[in-house]
């Protein structure tokens, strides 16, 4: 216990030596502010509360950008150190392996909290100074937002430690994260449509629509956010889907809560057994 | 005394190398421990080994009672380890660095931060990592490997990129070390600094233990000529002194020094005679082989055919 919260705050601590702590909280903010101010304008018109409307723009901006910031800090977290030799060192300490992995997931999920509690924290304080009104339901739906946003982070973390722990070199974890960012960001969702649009939905039942939505964490996290709460799915014109769609807010949790765990174990695995 | 170190009939392959190929063991408390060998034998793998960074393909190794290579890691608090190429976190500064190499092993962080003076690093302990010479960073690898007063020490090449006076410290401190009981397995290639200070010697080439022992017993293995350096006040300009039986080989230093090579079986007789009277021996030089002769010996005998 005390070694993983020892190997959390120094991760923690060189993220922010490092300005990555600094820089992820600054884009998230920037990004997540002028989505606020730019959406804001058209709203009085079409009658959609404030809140919604940045509940899905500030939304679709962290299925892209979330992702990619979690896998740039993760991929390199073993065989980073492997290669710069800091890792012979600490593995001579009396830590486990485990323990290694699960301290700097600690300390690097901490760190992306941090910059989404504050980035998107920032929109909503704007949105109240601007004069917007919020409701019970609304914050709900904005904090289970910024929570849903760091699930997400900590599912492409897992899945660059994954990606760490197997390969021999950094540049090949660096590719083959960029390719599963791809993949399950923009890729995934394409792929999909099409295969929508061709089948005119003779085969693809809900359900294994359903299940191929979860079988992507981006999906999962899109549907969560969007068809979660009433307000927001109305607007998003997610409706349709997620009438369609049997999953449940738990399952889409859930997805994601084992989207997190299994490569986070699985990365444990590879790990414990490499020899360096 | 109990052994901290068993290694039985250890072997390590990496797909076709065969980095270790049968390596057997045991170190004592107290012992310091030279590893020699030429680069590549199999000195930094069975260290690894050692610690469980790589497990042996074959054989068993325990340290302080755990076995290393099924991942038990309590053993290790009280283990000390200097890598070869010893590296730390870039953006922490040196006293962070110790601060947290002595919270891993869960000791006093104050103690550890003493160990900084120890190694001369004072003066810098603020610094980032990253700012810090090749020495500088040598220097942090063997505090860390010093916290929590280690009941065995497994330094890989300590001394390289050490200033003089550093290397005269360093080989201060684990003696104390060793004397208080801790276990010191050295790896080194800079061999005179270790035959004044090495109780013991294991020679390793190309994955096999070829020697083992006190320089003595190692000495009396080899059978290695002692130089026997002879100064007589009236050698003849030309022909050999009296005393010396003919045929055997002798140089000439100097005009008035006679330098032989002696087998130790000749050696008593050798100086018997030239200090017999009537001989003019003003002074006289033993000079045992030394490690590095005794290096050179073991791995010639190992690569001859048998
Ligand atoms: N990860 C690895 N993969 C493949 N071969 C390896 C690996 N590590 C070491 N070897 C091989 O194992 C052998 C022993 O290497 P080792 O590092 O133990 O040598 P050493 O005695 O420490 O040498 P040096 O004096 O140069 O430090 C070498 O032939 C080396 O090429
Ligand atoms: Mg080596």
């Amino acid at each position: 216990m005390n070694a993983l919260i020892t190997i959390a705050a120094k991760e923690i601590q060189q993220a922010i030596r490092n300005r990555w702590v600094l820089a992820a909280t600054l884009l998230l903010a920037g990004l997540a502010l002028s989505l606020t101010f730019l959406g804001s304008a058209p709203t009085g018109t079409v009658g959609a509360r404030a809140l919604d409307v940045v509940i899905v723009s500030l939304s679709s901006l962290t299925i892209f950008l979330i992702p990619l910031i979690a896998l740039l800090i993760s991929h390199d977290a073993i065989v980073g150190d492997m290669e710069r030799g800091t890792m012979l060192l600490l593995l001579s300490y009396p830590v486990a392996r485990w323990q290694v992995l699960l301290g700097k997931f600690l300390g690097h999920l901490a760190v992306l909290a941090f910059a989404t509690c504050l980035g998107y924290g920032a929109a909503a304080v704007a949105l109240l100074i601007t004069g917007s009104s919020f409701d019970g339901e609304g914050f709900a739906a904005f904090a289970a937002m910024i929570g849903s946003s760091v699930l997400l982070g900590a599912v492409f973390v897992a899945i660059g430690y994954l990606v760490s722990a197997v390969v021999r070199d950094r540049g090949t974890a660096a590719g083959l994260c960029i390719g599963l960012w791809l993949m399950l960001v923009l890729i995934y969702d394409m792929a999909l449509l099409g295969l929508l649009v061709l089948d005119q939905g003779r085969n693809i039942s809900g359900g294994v629509l359903s299940a191929l939505l979860l079988l992507n964490p981006a999906d999962a996290y899109r549907l969560f956010n969007l068809t979660g709460f009433a307000n927001v799915s109305l607007f998003s014109g997610m409706a349709g889907l997620a009438a369609s769609s049997t999953l449940s807010v738990q399952a889409l949790l859930t997805a994601l809560v084992l989207w997190t765990l299994v490569p986070l174990a699985c990365a444990t695995l590879a790990f414990s057994r490499r020899e360096l | 005394m109990s052994a901290t170190v068993h290694i039985a009939d250890v072997v390590k392959h990496y797909g076709k190398v065969e980095a270790v190929k049968g390596a057997s063991f045991d170190l004592a408390e107290g012992e310091m421990v030279a590893l020699i060998g030429h680069n590549g034998a199999g000195k930094t793998t069975l260290m690894k080994m050692m610690l469980g960074l790589i497990r042996p393909s074959r054989g068993t190794i325990a340290v302080l009672g755990e076995n290393p290579a099924a991942g038990e890691f309590s053993a290790r608090r009280r283990l000390g380890y200097l890598p070869e190429n010893v590296a730390f976190d870039a953006a922490l500064t040196g006293r962070e660095t110790q601060a947290f190499y002595s919270r891993l092993k869960r000791e006093p962080v104050k103690d550890a931060l003493a160990l900084l003076d120890v190694v001369g690093l004072g003066h810098a302990v603020k610094r980032r990592v990253d700012t810090y010479s090749k020495g500088m960073r040598q220097r942090l690898g063997l505090a860390q490997a010093l916290i929590g007063r280690p009941r065995v020490l497994l330094l890989d090449e300590p001394t390289t990129g050490l200033d003089p006076e550093l290397r005269q410290t360093f080989y201060d401190v684990i003696q104390k070390l060793a004397a208080e009981g801790t276990t010191v397995l050295l790896s080194s290639h800079a061999l005179t600094e270790l035959e004044e200070r090495a109780g013991r010697v294991i020679i390793m080439n190309r994955g096999l233990k070829v020697a083992d022992g006190t320089l003595d017993e190692l000495r009396r293995i080899a059978r290695l000529p002692t130089r026997i350096r002879i100064k007589v006040a009236d050698l003849p300009p030309s022909g050999s002194p009296a005393w010396l039986p003919t045929a055997t080989p002798y140089r000439r230093i100097n005009g008035h020094i006679v330098e032989i090579d002696a087998a130790p079986d000749e050696k008593l007789d050798l100086l018997r005679r030239a200090t017999a009277d009537g001989s003019a021996v003003q002074d006289l030089e033993l000079i045992p082989p030394s490690l590095d002769e005794l290096y050179a010996h073991f791995l010639r005998q190992a690569e001859r055919p048998q």
